[in-house]
């Protein structure tokens, strides 16, 4: 892949006031990803009914679903439990999922980069070469075959994303590794004696930490999507532990008669992605003005 | 050049083989039988173990997996175990629908992508900017099967514009194309904008500028082309990023392509089928990616292959 | 809305396999016309010895015959192929008489060689048919290979014998079943593996078009050997429609019948409107939707846990969360299957009595388990609410939501504590009482990989079982559908199962269709009798 995007040292103004946007758009972000934590966290006290509990009156006699009122601030599903309490648990499992399967696939990528950055030769292109096969699989069919072998618990579904999503991650560690590796401080510790072991963790993963910072936090907007598709097709999160994902997939057969079923987890799913793109952006320009390109 | 494509075309078929081995190796541990699907509910035991030694999955693995690959460099990539119709000849019946798919989406992502950014390069730094980058992030924050939905509750349910789903005619088409085309064209609009600013600032546009020509006839004869050509050289990686998620837009509008040729054995663990599809997709994106390092070049003569 | 009501008479009627009465004519049917019909899916194959989904099961019933057949709309076995058959009298040979001057769509004539040649293809491993085991009856059937069935003879270009090893009262249901049609040697020979995309058949209906992944045309055959029949000149079967699209078409009058019935978000709107639910005709299926329990391992080992779950669960809430398309089920039969016992009361919904058997058990307190279920709308919704049943007595049930192979293995592998059968079980394959037994009830089916998921083997059962089926004289069928009865009794006793509902089947045709009531749900037809149908117009 090629970057065809270069830095604009001449629009000094419009930088400004870009990133002064930025700034706020990410400030937008922050406030989502807050909302979405605390209610997350609260969930228990601020949830008017449990997660599982199907109410004898959340249904028509006939099994309808209950549109939004007083009582159902979001309405009922189609088994009869309040669709905001879902919502709210549901935030857990996302940002469980987008924390834990990012940070494994972050911590699988970043041992993968950076060991075949620094050491080149045949372990670096054995590695490189590891990650153009995972580019080349379809990563939504190799996620379901990986959910059809490990039965699906909300711990796997994470490992099964880290799995298939560490690999974006390896290639920019790997190329930024390759360029510090490069650099005259490392040759010259390499000359002082140093040991690999040294010189990996003490000089050069310091100087990735902004790449992972911004890396972590964009990726947790691709797990969220991932977890959110894996369980749209019912091979992710396990019922009946609320995802947003899975409330579409369950309820998806009605969705034109009861739109808020479907549009209101998906609106949640867009939201909370939306945020740490938003504030994974701004952090790469904070941090890491070179890094641009896709998310 | 030469020398590189058939270099690349060499470790595209590494790659391929390495496809085929993780998912061979996959299918091989999956916990279910393929063969008790195909026997059925009321077969004996020893049906079971005919029909087993029938298909040589009694065999050690490696033996299974060559005469697999044995099959495959003579283009065989054998009979569904399900409906005993060749694979090569499934897959052909479902790619035209998942090409046709994956064109409209390509079209409608760089109309839009394209015509947005260009808007906001023109119109840097104001609402208008802000507005469309905004709408680029929303666009990459959102899953496929929600804004499938939602097209299809606005533009299909509510306003009966286009059919709810389904195959065969041009409004068929339109929204899971439109689908896959938002979707695509939030990094369209960013990578467009950031081209065209950067060609609107190149000398020569100063020149045909300072020669007088109006703003126009500048921007669209001289500036456009020059900006356009190497966000389109990214097309090529577009065919992989569809590929990969081509099963959700099918399984929403119901689009009989090959994902959803795909979903339905993988749910019947049909080895064979799930084989084929993943390798026609592994070579899709693994051709999209050379095609778009092959297309660099030409474009941008500041990149050399290696 | 008209349902169809199973009749007493029709009962007595079902319960003896002679050829009783046959179909009379409607008298305002007329020929001509044509109909469409929709699917969502593709469909998988047309060979008869392959083909085993129900949406390629009646169009398979109307490209080939078998030696007998049902009365159209009714369990009621008729002679097909074979115009008479004698059974000797240990009930061990059969000899079938062929209808002379059946032709295949080739124009070639059938003859006994045809018959004996499909019997042998659909047992021979190498075809790999799945439904090979309900053949097992057959003389010679482990030996069943490249060297055919030898318990199977020509007799006579017009006269096949059949040898049983023992004595089988199904048979006759068995050469009525789909993988016993009649295929002609030389065009399975000459398309090998894709005779199920070009099938020929002696069939009412012949294959025309098939255009995969969109539409197949099925196109009348002229010298089929039914007067009259069929009524249709062709009809189209259009694919990859999803049941939302098609029900909306059919509102349009563009669609006739909608393959895969009326989507239940739309359920209750069609229903509402007077005119559309006039055109809804619903029917017994013969399926039962049901829990198993793995009795080999505690805590289901104890039946005194079996029956707490059986009381535990509120079926009538379940069959509310699917719409009320079902009935809830006490017995492992459904009501419209011969051998039903209509005066059971089975377990009644008693959670308090639920709790205390399960104190009784040595569980006071519960336990944790799991609770297996393929992963497709409406299946993880209704191990939910059984989820939630379950946990109202102590239960703790852990869902294991996967794809129907994986289910299926862990069921068969005895992995599986727990699994709801929707989904994957269990549709008769034929309308006898001794399809609900063998091989999900029975010791056979107990074993390593068979589908009896509960692994429940009760030998005094078996032997019941093994006495029922060997009672072949049609004169004795109301002792052997009594037989039945007390053995699913016995069944419910040691409850291996906690039978949930019955599906109801809610088939909708266009105004211009004609046909009695029964022709769309014709419980071996599904979703309709294509041969008997037709246009008003």
């Amino acid at each position: 892949m090629t970057d065809v995007t270069a830095a604009d040292p001449a629009r000094r103004p419009a930088s400004a006031l870009r990133r002064l946007i930025r700034r706020r758009l990410a400030l937008l972000g922050a406030v989502l990803i807050v909302l979405a934590v605390a209610g997350a966290v609260l969930a228990p006290w601020i949830a008017p009914f449990a997660p599982d509990e199907q109410l004898f009156d959340g249904l028509t006699l006939e099994g309808a679903p209950l549109p939004p009122d007083g009582r159902f601030l979001f309405g009922t599903d189609l088994l009869g439990r309040d669709l905001f309490t879902r919502i709210l648990y549901g935030a857990r499992t996302s940002l469980i999922i987008g924390i834990v399967a990012n940070g494994m696939a972050l911590v699988i990528g970043t041992l993968v980069g950076i060991t075949a950055g620094y050491f080149r030769g045949w372990i670096g292109a054995v590695l490189m070469r590891f990650t153009d096969l995972m580019m080349a699989f379809p990563a939504l069919l190799l996620a379901i075959c990986l959910a059809a072998i490990f039965q699906p618990s909300l711990w796997i579904v994470a490992m099964v994303i880290a799995l298939v999503n560490w690999v974006q991650a390896a290639r920019v560690i790997y190329t930024e590794t390759t360029s510090l590796a490069e650099r005259d401080f490392i040759a010259a510790e390499r000359t002082l004696g140093a040991g690999t072991g040294r010189i990996l963790f003490l000089h050069i993963l310091p100087h990735l930490v902004p790449t992972i910072i911004v890396w972590g936090t964009l990726g947790i907007s691709t797990t969220v999507l991932l977890e959110a598709t894996l369980s749209f097709l019912g091979v992710g999160v396990q019922p009946p532990t609320p995802s947003w994902g899975n409330i579409i997939f369950e309820n998806q057969t009605w969705f034109q008669t009861a739109p808020w079923l479907v549009f209101i987890p998906g609106a949640a799913i867009i939201l909370l992605a939306l945020a740490f793109n938003l504030v994974g952006d701004a952090l790469r320009e904070v941090l890491d003005p070179t890094q641009r390109g896709r998310d | 050049m030469p020398a590189y494509v058939v270099r690349r075309l060499l470790v595209s078929v590494l790659i391929l083989l390495g496809v085929s081995f993780i998912t061979f190796v996959l299918l091989y541990v999956l916990p279910a039988d393929p063969v008790r699907q195909i026997a059925g509910r009321s077969a004996t035991a020893e049906t079971v173990e005919n029909i087993r030694r029938e298909l040589g999955l009694d065999r050690p693995f490696i033996v299974q997996y060559g005469r697999y690959l044995l099959g495959l460099v003579q283009g065989d990539l054998g009979r569904s175990y399900l409906q005993k119709t060749e694979v090569a000849e499934l897959i052909a019946s479902r790619l035209p629908a998942t090409l046709l798919l994956m064109l409209g989406a390509i079209l409608a992502e760089l109309a839009l992508g394209l015509t947005l950014g260009i808007l906001a390069a023109l119109r840097r730094g104001t609402m208008l900017d802000q507005t469309l980058m905004m709408a680029s992030f929303v666009t990459v924050s959102a899953p496929q099967f929600v804004v499938g939905l939602l097209l299809l509750y606005v533009f299909a349910v509510k306003l009966g514009w286009f059919p709810i789903g389904g195959y065969g005619t041009f409004a068929h088409l339109v929204l899971p194309a439109l689908t896959l085309g938002i979707l695509g064209s939030g990094w369209y609009s960013r990578m467009m904008r950031s081209s065209m600013i950067e060609v609107l600032r190149a000398d020569f546009i100063r020149t045909a500028r300072a020669k007088g020509l109006t703003r126009a006839r500048v921007i669209l004869v001289h500036a456009l082309p020059n900006a356009v050509l190497p966000v389109i050289a990214m097309i090529g990686i577009d065919i992989g990023i569809f590929m990969g998620g081509i099963v959700v837009v099918e399984s929403v509008f119901g689009w009989p392509g090959i994902g959803q040729l795909a979903w339905q054995a993988i749910q019947r663990v049909d080895i064979p089928i799930i084989m084929g599809v993943t390798l026609v997709s592994a070579l899709a994106i693994i051709l999209g990616n050379l095609l778009a390092d092959l297309v660099a070049p030409f474009i941008d003569p500041r990149i050399k292959l290696k | 809305m008209k349902k169809l009501l199973v009749s007493t008479a029709l009962m007595l009627s079902l319960a003896l396999p002679a050829l009783a009465q046959d179909y009379s004519p409607d008298p305002n049917a007329k020929p001509g016309g044509s109909i469409i019909v929709t699917y969502k899916d593709d469909v998988a194959t047309l060979d008869p010895a392959i083909g085993y989904d129900w949406q390629n099961w009646s169009m398979i019933k109307s490209l080939f015959d078998g030696l007998m057949d049902y009365v159209p709309g009714t369990t009621t076995l008729r002679p097909g192929l074979a115009e008479s058959h004698d059974v000797s009298a240990d009930g061990l040979v059969y000899t079938f008489k062929l209808r002379p001057g059946v032709k295949f769509h080739n124009g070639r004539e059938l003859t006994a060689e045809d018959v004996k040649y499909s019997l042998d293809r659909v047992t021979n491993p190498a075809t790999q048919s799945p439904g090979a085991g309900f053949f097992a009856s057959i003389a010679g059937f482990e030996n069943a290979g490249d060297g055919g069935l030898s318990g199977v003879e020509v007799v006579d270009p017009q006269t096949v014998r059949i040898t049983l090893t023992r004595p089988d009262a199904t048979f006759l249901h068995v050469m009525a079943l789909n993988f016993s049609f009649v295929v002609p040697k030389e065009v399975v020979e000459a398309e090998g593996a894709d005779f199920g995309k070009k099938p020929v058949g002696t069939g009412a209906f012949k294959l025309t078009e098939w255009t995969l992944g969109q539409r197949l045309v099925f196109e009348k055959n002229p010298d089929y050997w039914v007067a009259g029949v069929p009524y249709l000149d062709s009809f189209t079967v259009e694919v990859g429609q999803e049941p939302v699209v098609a029900l909306l078409r059919l509102q349009n009058g563009e669609v006739d019948l909608p393959g895969d019935g009326i989507p239940p978000a739309k359920f209750q709107e069609v229903m509402a409107d007077p005119a559309q639910a006039e055109r809804v005709v619903q029917g017994g299926q013969l399926h039962t939707g049901y829990v198993t329990m793995n009795v080999t391992q505690p805590p289901f080992d104890k039946v005194e846990v079996r029956r707490a779950v059986n009381m535990a669960i509120n079926k009538d809430r379940v069959v509310q969360i699917i719409n009320g398309r079902a009935v809830p089920a006490n017995q492992p039969l459904p009501p419209s299957m011969p051998g039903y016992t209509q005066d059971y009361a089975g377990y009644a919904y008693d959670v308090e009595g639920a709790k205390k058997l399960l104190a009784d058990a040595g569980y006071p307190d519960g336990f944790e388990t799991e609770l297996f279920v393929m992963n497709t709308d409406p299946n993880p919704r209704i191990a939910q609410a059984i989820q939630q049943d379950l946990a109202a007595i102590g239960i703790k049930a852990a869902i294991q939501s996967l794809a129907q192979a994986n289910v299926i293995e862990a069921g068969g592998a005895g992995t599986a504590p727990m699994i709801w059968s929707g989904g994957m079980a269990w549709i008769a394959d034929f309308p006898d009482p001794s399809n609900f037994y063998g091989p999900i009830l029975g010791c056979a089916g107990a074993a390593e990989g068979g589908w009896n998921w509960s692994k429940y083997c009760n030998e005094a059962l078996d032997a019941k079982a093994v006495e029922a089926d060997s009672m072949f004289d049609p004169a004795k069928s109301g002792d052997r559908l009594k037989l039945w009865s007390d053995i699913y009794m016995g069944v419910m006793e040691d409850a291996p199962w906690a039978p949930v509902f019955n599906e109801e089947r809610y088939t909708m045709r266009s105004e211009r269709m004609g046909g009695e009531d029964a022709l769309y749900v014709d419980p071996v037809s599904i979703p309709v009798n294509y041969d008997y149908v037709w246009v008003k117009e």
